[in-house]
């Protein structure tokens, strides 16, 4: 690498004279590493899930979860450090905890990428800390229904707007992706980790943009997502974790969740074969994405 | 000039009179806490054969006025726990939004809210307790329903001092009064619980709601009414009490209409 010797790279918060900060590139190095994540916002709600590389045989299956939920609408699953990943989280769990206490209300999953984005830049900006090691998917649902306000008693008269609009439209999915460096945008599909190209490849072939697949497809993509992602470290084992929030309508209620194991076994099940029929062509796409790169 | 500032823009001495500074006093505790102001009155609950159902009628009242009569004081806590709530209203807001804060956290654990009503009345009393020794009480009464660690049927009260009470049958306020005793008499105290059926205990509450509503002047004919059994909680909010008869009322005499 270039930096190496010049010394702009010992530092953080101190840029090169061609702009760049590379204890923040060095971070995104350190996420480049670790198992692929997917996020998928679907029609009616988001998945997300996470190639689970498996370390040690002494470790419990299905323990050690890496998606966590914040508040009950709000999923997170991030790349790179996992103790990076989990203060994250927790200082997530701490915003939305904070917004409730302030608007008693869940927060909006763009708030919530709003604040994560801040505090993620605050840590490229001082010599005394590092950047994150990890870029993190965040997937919500905002309820489209009306939610009573937190601790409400009672509903108020009957007649009258209630200083509320009719037919704005509400809610809906929410799926954002923070970088190290504290970049965050909103996404149909996102995807980081080891096998982010191959992950991104296969999401732009869904044809996300025109918003009509399903939950249920979602899952089973995204379980294809990290099997076609995980071809290129095939020595090693993983662990598919999923979860997804579905509408109020949908299988969670507007809730983040585990995907249930059959649905998850399925979409496994699903993956492979996909993954066997794919093995004939292989060849000569792989040519074909290593010219790219 | 006046050099005593203490004495500045006050009426003068010479045309009012000397100033009472007595008037001044700002020392002393706080007591705006220590008094309810917007009050839910009775919460009544009954154990039965496998579950417990717990009922409130829906009123606030501002003093004696009844000021909001579609307020919900049956709160619901994770799968199988429901809170019943009588004093102050905006107390129960608080306590409504900590548990909620609670659930969250709960859930935040791969095996989802552990909690059971047992946990949450030793929670609740604790909470009540500390904030009456910080002279800043918690102004409710509550029964907590659900299940103990056991599966079996918990039904307990925490009042605004920590203090708790449990029994097959329980009521707060009024009802502890005027409940307690026909609760007593259709389920004596050698009966066992496991004889006493959902339906039994449902027109019990039914009945005692009904002699509230007659005899207790903060209380309304609507009324929630919560069943917890294994299987979830049946939450009914906008009930009517069904089957009055004012008849009684003509034969009362020593006040109101017929005062001799």
């Amino acid at each position: 690498m270039t930096s190496i010797g010049t010394g702009y790279d010992l530092s953080n918060s101190v840029f090169s004279p061609d702009g760049r900060n590379f204890q923040v590139e060095y971070a995104v190095k350190a996420v480049e590493n670790g198992g692929t994540a997917v996020g998928i916002r679907c029609k009616d709600g988001v998945v997300l899930a996470v190639e689970k590389i498996i370390t040690s045989k002494l470790l419990k299956p299905g323990a050690n979860k890496r998606i966590a939920s914040v508040d009950r609408h709000v999923g997170i699953v991030s790349a790179g450090l996992v103790p990076d990943g989990r203060h994250f989280v927790s200082r997530a769990r701490d915003e939305a905890s904070a917004w409730r206490s302030t608007y008693k209300a869940p927060i909006p999953t763009s708030a919530l990428a709003n604040r994560l984005g801040g505090y993620v830049q605050a840590y490229t900006l001082y010599s005394s800390v590092r950047p994150f090691g990890v870029t993190s998917i965040v997937g919500g649902w905002d309820s489209e229904a009306e939610l009573a306000v937190d601790g409400q008693v009672g509903t108020g008269p009957k007649s009258g707007s209630g200083g509320k609009v009719e037919g704005t439209p509400a809610g809906g999915p929410g799926l954002y992706m923070i970088e190290p460096s504290g970049l965050y945008w909103g996404y149909y599909g996102a995807a980081t980790g080891k096998g982010r190209q191959a992950a991104k490849a296969e999401l732009e072939k869904l044809d996300l943009t025109s918003g009509n697949l399903s939950l249920l497809d979602g899952v089973k993509e995204a379980a294809r997502i990290i099997y076609v992602a995980h071809e290129d470290s095939k020595d090693k084992e993983f662990e598919l974790e999923m979860s997804w929030i579905s509408s109020h309508e949908g299988p969670t209620k507007g809730r983040h969740e585990e995907v249930p194991k059959e649905l998850r076994e399925e979409a496994e099940k699903f993956a492979r074969r996909a993954l066997e029929g794919e093995d004939e062509e292989e060849e000569e796409k792989g040519q074909g994405e290593q010219m790219e790169e | 000039m006046d050099h005593f500032p203490g004495t500045w823009g006050r009426p003068r001495n010479d045309v009012y009179g000397a100033y009472d500074p007595s008037y001044l006093q700002t020392t002393g505790p706080k007591t705006h806490t220590s008094s309810p102001a917007v009050t839910g009155t009775s919460v009544i609950g009954v154990k039965f054969n496998g579950g417990v159902v717990l009922a409130t009628d829906n009123l606030a009242s501002y003093g004696s006025l009844a000021r909001f009569t579609d307020v919900k004081r049956l709160r619901v806590f994770g799968e199988k726990a429901v809170v019943g709530f009588g004093g102050d209203v905006s107390d129960m807001q608080y306590i409504d939004r900590l548990l909620e804060s609670i659930d969250i956290r709960e859930n935040y654990s791969s095996h989802g809210n552990m909690l059971n009503a047992k946990n949450l009345h030793t929670y609740l009393a604790k909470v009540f307790y500390k904030r009456r020794s910080e002279f800043n009480p918690l102004w409710n009464h509550v029964l907590v329903a659900g299940f103990d660690g056991e599966g079996k049927p918990f039904l307990s009260s925490a009042d605004l001092l920590g203090t708790t009470f449990s029994a097959p049958h329980l009521a707060t306020g009024f009802g502890a009064h005027l409940a307690v005793p026909i609760l007593r008499r259709l389920f004596p105290e050698e009966t066992p619980i496991e004889e006493i059926s959902r339906e039994q205990a449902v027109s019990a509450l039914k009945d005692c709601l009904k002699v509230l509503f007659y005899r207790d002047a903060r209380s309304i004919d609507k009324y929630s009414i919560a069943v917890i059994t294994q299987e979830g909680i049946e939450l009914k909010e906008d009930e009517q009490i069904e089957g009055q008869s004012w008849a009684f009322a003509e034969r009362i005499k020593g006040y109101g209409a017929q005062t001799n």
